[in-house]
């Protein structure tokens, strides 16, 4: 018989430093068959295509959570904008005095302060539309003691000191109340945070359902490709190649997954949002749009369903490498 | 290379199944671990091969002890070690030509620095034309061959065969011991569990024997 063949110097199977990722990319593929190096870990499995099953609804509910809150966000900014720009003085009768004169006291304040874009005093007619929901329209309030309204818009650009304003006013025209709607922000503030609260936690508590899953599903892997496992010690790989084998399987698992759960949250939100326009007749249509705006899910949105999809995806190659690490760990302790 | 001193061994609180247990193996040397069965070969082989701790004694592979040995450093010393089993252990959805290369990939090699190591040494075990086969169609004889490829294809210091004719006919049997006979001229410290006697008397060789746990050798 011949001898063995002789062994080339750089493959005198002495262990070697672990190679970049590249390298370790380059690995997979063989200029022999002229196809890619079969997967250690088996790839195709009834136990992977429910895994990814479970990840894509996961990772849809996820992304539905995050752009909900998105969208509240969104439109909750809108609201908060448009309402901090906004400041209402309220100007009640004073015995003997012509409620007029004093409307043309404070606009003249008004107008002189800093910070100030635009005043608007409310006309009788338009205090009338405002008082028709609670009094009807036939009701005639020359007679009676009704406040006149004057309505702020303040400077994007220039900051107003509310409180100097609100001293000067009252200074002026005693009576007369400043309202910069702090009170109602700081309810919409408050709303908004649960909301986002809430959806941050969906978001959690999906992603410890999502990572407990994929726990037991690579355990179900482990035990389904214990010859694997024996088969790679035998040939001295150590816990971080075999667990980098497994990750790389569940890291496609993850993409397959997640891509296919944020796409369909992509569709849902698409759908919403058609639904919404399609009420455009409708008299609703106002309040939605005042709510949700155009319950579009704005750049911030996409950008948070990508993030999502990629969370889910290293969550599960990192959960998977984990597990198995410790799978491994746990056996040494007990050889 | 393999020093055990007074080794024992129990399976959690059964009765020892290995007694005072010492031996030597050195560098290019050549040795059959023989003995009845369940004579305690193939948990020996698995202590060699720190599948196993031992319950008593000192034991150390390649200077490491193996009662301190971290796992690390374990999958670090097999790769000095190449080992066949009885039952192949191949994996089936691999061609052979993947599972011979294996060690090398484990050990983070391109594929373009081992693929003509892979193929001479196929040829040379009489597994040229199996390259793309997967094991489920190969013979057993075949099969035997592609572990032992895959136990020597990085020419490892030492090689532990456990029982490799058990599943192959005579003369496939005296073919795969004349392997091991070359790969020892080659360098590799050899040791063959078998209880097949007609293989023992081919070889002028130390003959370390088991039997109820004990060991005796016969150089």
């Amino acid at each position: 018989m011949a001898p063995p063949p002789r062994q080339r110097s750089k493959t005198s199977g002495k262990a070697v430093p672990a190679r970049g990722m590249l390298s370790r990319a380059m690995a997979w593929w063989s200029p022999l068959s002229g196809r890619r190096l079969t997967p250690i870990v088996p790839q195709e499995s009834l136990a992977g295509r429910a895994l990814i099953a479970v990840l894509a609804i996961m990772c849809f509910l996820s992304c539905l959570a995050v752009g909900a809150v998105s969208i509240v966000l969104d439109a909750a900014q809108g609201w908060q904008s448009e309402v901090a720009r906004e400041i209402t003085i309220q100007l009640r009768p004073r015995q003997g005095v012509d409620i007029e004169k004093d409307l043309g006291v404070i606009s003249d304040i008004v107008r002189r302060t800093v910070g100030i874009e635009r005043i608007r005093v409310l006309t009788r007619a338009e205090n009338q539309r405002l008082l028709e929901p609670w009094l009807g329209q036939d009701i005639e309030l020359s007679a009676l003691p009704v406040p006149r309204l004057i309505v702020i818009e303040t400077a994007r650009s220039l900051k107003l000191d509310v409180e100097k304003l609100r001293q000067t006013v009252q200074q002026a025209v005693p009576g007369a109340a400043l309202d910069d709607h702090r009170l109602w922000r700081q309810k919409l503030s408050a709303m908004t945070d649960a909301v986002v609260g809430l959806g941050v936690g969906v978001v959690i508590l999906v992603l410890v359902a999502t990572a407990l899953s994929i726990v037991f599903a690579t355990r179900g892997t482990m035990a389904a490709n214990r010859d694997v496992f024996e088969v790679l010690q035998l040939v001295g790989a150590d816990h971080r190649f075999i667990a980098r084998e497994f990750q790389l399987r569940f890291l496609r698992f993850g993409l397959e997954g997640g891509l296919i759960g944020g796409v369909a949250s992509l569709v849902a939100f698409s759908f919403a949002g058609i639904i919404v326009r399609s009420l455009s007749d409708d008299t609703g249509q106002a309040q939605i749009d005042l709510l949700f705006g155009s319950a579009d899910l704005g750049w911030r949105g996409y950008l948070s369903v990508v993030g999502t999809v990629l969370i889910v995806t290293v969550l599960t190659a990192m959960t998977s490498r984990w597990s198995v690490i410790r799978h491994l760990s746990g056996k040494h302790r007990a050889s | 290379m393999i020093v055990f001193e007074n080794v024992g061994l129990r399976y959690d609180l059964g009765p020892e199944v290995l007694h005072d247990v010492s031996f030597v193996i050195e560098p290019h040397s050549f040795q059959f671990l023989t003995g009845p069965s369940g004579a305690g070969k193939s948990t020996l082989m698995r202590l060699m091969f720190m599948a196993l701790r031992p319950t008593r004694g000192a034991a150390r592979i390649f200077d490491q002890d193996v009662a301190t040995i971290t796992a690390y450093d374990i999958a670090a010393t097999r790769r000095r070690i190449g080992m066949v089993f009885q039952d192949f252990r191949l994996l089936d959805h691999m061609t052979t030509y993947e599972n011979v290369a294996l060690p090398y990939r484990v050990q983070g090699k391109l594929e373009s620095d081992y693929r003509a190591d892979v193929v001479d040494l196929l040829q040379w075990v009489g597994l040229g034309k199996r390259l793309h086969a997967y094991p489920p169609v190969l013979s057993g004889g075949e099969k035997q061959r592609a572990a032992i490829a895959r136990a020597v294809i990085t020419k490892p210091e030492i090689l532990l065969a456990d029982e490799p004719s058990g599943n192959v006919d005579p003369d496939l049997a005296y073919r795969l011991l004349r392997l091991f006979v070359e790969l020892n001229r080659s360098g590799t410290a050899v040791l063959i569990a078998t209880h097949d006697l007609n293989l023992l008397q081919e070889v002028n060789a130390r003959h370390m024997v088991l039997s109820e746990g004990r060991l005796t050798i016969y150089d």
